[in-house]
């Protein structure tokens, strides 16, 4: 097994893009990862797409190829290209089957993109209700904020969550999302703001929800050893991990724990050989409110039921004990769910670089991403440091 | 939901019937092919649920897609069936009624229709036991 390394990292601006096609969004990361990256398309061995529903969301699949056609690796150079789904995590997902190419030793420098392109459709909560189970959850009423809302309320009787904590998950990561340039919202709110929001599934609020985001984002994989004829900062990959649960909500023995995450932490843990304390910043997946409770407690920060006063104290705030999304979180960047992975990644780059730029969290060397499809059946998990 | 999509699972849909493994004791609703402890060492065979149970955790939805858009605002639960298993449903009662704990029992209901002269789709719901 090969080390990997990161080399460039490139991604749209997040948001409602009226004006930008879904093949015109993978150019546009694209070609900022390769120039990033110091990449010729002639020696690009490979590519991973993570997008979870091309199909229902614009009606395309076969989105592998398309995309290598559009950025220039199709017709003249033939480069093998390979859709991954897993719902929100496609784009973590996608990562780490590149990172496996590489490692493995059958590529050398290979492409993994997310993407999607969520606003030309009209019903896109059916959509997403795809990545629950269709049968037994969706075609019941169960749509993704009335499942996280279900972990919400399981949570909140189980620990005394208070509702200004939650809302407090949403004001930090606005806070982030304002001095990220490629964000979907920049503006900052308080906690009036969530608590005043209109009611989408109790006690979820608009401002405890992820939005319907369109965007795509962009990284460009080698071997550790090569990385240097291609920038002076790789970042290493320390750690990847992957695990699994029931596709249901209602089969896991607790709501409020998403056992992948404990699993797919736990894993990434011992492979990069690092402890908790090791960790400065991490990206983790909050497509509502209560998902980052959840989160960094299933991923051993702080124990069972805390997660709220430590985000009321301020520790998951620039300049707090762990940074939590410092992008502003699928909250605030916005989350076009198969570019969110990656998109995750793309932080971490940018923050182990020292390019966080008014977000940059001071001395960062070890970063780690948490990505979820459904209510937690997939997680990815990734740590990454300086090499 | 195309109709044999729907008609495939009457059963299951219609009485609740599930699936148990006869080794290990388990109960599957919705119903199971392989048992996820005992694996191929399990004997899967069909199960009766009688319906009752109690709310785990729920919701009110006040958004919803455009197939249970009428319904809003309408209260999604968790609900843990006697026999053990669990299962994700539509709970008729008021917004303000609805409590984690709270005894339900299934009933027979409509679930949707495909537009005015097309299928319409009956299966269980829950509603409070009192
Ligand atoms: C919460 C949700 C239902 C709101 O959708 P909506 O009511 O159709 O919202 P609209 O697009 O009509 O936007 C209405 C306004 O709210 C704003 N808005 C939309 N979503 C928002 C969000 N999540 N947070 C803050 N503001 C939001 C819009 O910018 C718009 O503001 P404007 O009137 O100033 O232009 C939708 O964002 C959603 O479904 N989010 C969850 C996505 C999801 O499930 N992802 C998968 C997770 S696993
Ligand atoms: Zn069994």
């Amino acid at each position: 097994m090969r080390e990997v390394a990161v080399i460039g990292a490139g991604m749209t601006k997040f948001g409602e893009r009226w004006d930008t096609s879904f093949r015109d969004l993978c150019t546009e990361a694209g070609i900022a990862a390769l120039e990033d990256a110091n990449v010729a398309g002639e020696q690009i061995d490979a590519l991973f797409v993570g997008s979870m529903s091309a199909g229902r969301f614009v009606g395309q699949e076969h989105v592998g190829a398309l995309v290598a056609d559009y950025v220039g690796l199709g017709g003249d150079l033939h480069v093998p290209a390979t859709r991954v789904e897993a719902a929100c995590a496609s784009g973590g997902l996608a990562f780490r089957q590149a990172v496996a190419a590489v490692s493995s030793g059958m590529s050398d420098v290979v492409i993994a993109a997310g993407v999607e392109k969520m606003t030309d459709v009209g019903d896109s909560t059916d959509v997403l209700a795809g990545a629950a189970d269709r049968e037994w959850e969706s075609f019941a009423g169960a749509t993704f904020p009335g499942l996280y809302a279900m972990i919400a309320c399981d949570y909140m009787h189980k620990y005394g969550l208070t509702r200004e904590q939650l809302a407090q998950v949403a004001v930090k990561n606005h806070f982030h999302g304002a001095r990220n340039p490629f964000a979907h919202f920049q503006n900052e709110i308080t906690q009036s703001t969530v608590m005043n929001s209109t009611l989408v599934a109790s006690p979820l609020r608009l401002f405890d929800c992820s939005p319907v985001s369109d965007g795509a984002a962009v990284v460009v994989v080698c071997p550790l050893e090569k990385a240097r004829e291609f920038t002076d900062t790789p970042i290493k990959v320390l750690a990847s991990a992957q695990a699994g649960d029931t596709i249901a909500l209602h089969d896991r023995p607790d709501f409020s724990t998403m056992g992948a995450t404990v699993a797919a932490g736990n894993s990434a843990f011992r492979q990069a050989k690092l402890e908790r304390k090791d960790i400065d910043f991490v990206e983790v997946h909050d497509c509502f409110t209560i998902a980052e409770l959840c989160a960094i407690e299933d991923l051993g920060f702080v124990p069972k039921g805390t997660a709220g006063k430590f985000t009321e104290q301020g520790e998951t705030q620039l300049g707090g004990k762990l940074p939590v999304n410092t992008s502003g979180g699928l909250k605030a960047c916005g989350h076009p769910v198969g570019a969110t992975g990656i998109k995750q990644i793309w932080e971490v780059v940018q923050q182990l670089r020292g390019e966080g730029g008014k977000r940059q969290v001071e001395g960062a060397e070890i970063g780690m991403t948490q990505n979820v499809g459904g209510t937690g059946a997939t997680v990815v998990s990734h740590i990454f440091g300086r090499a | 939901m195309t109709v044999a999509r729907f008609w495939r699972e009457i059963p299951q849909r219609y009485n609740l019937v599930g699936t148990k493994c006869e080794v290990c004791g388990d109960v599957f609703f919705p119903p199971r092919a392989i048992c996820p402890h005992c694996r191929r060492d399990g004997k899967i065979v069909p199960c009766q649920c009688s319906g009752k149970g109690k709310v785990l955790t729920y919701s009110v939805l006040s958004a919803a897609s455009d197939q249970f858009s009428a319904l809003k605002p309408y209260v999604l639960a968790i609900i843990e069936l006697e026999e053990g298993t669990r299962v994700t449903s539509h709970l008729i009662c008021e917004p303000e009624e609805v409590h984690i704990g709270m005894p339900v029992k299934s009933v027979f209901r409509v679930l949707d229709r495909e537009g005015s002269d097309g299928i319409i789709h009956y299966g269980t719901k829950f509603v409070p036991d009192l």
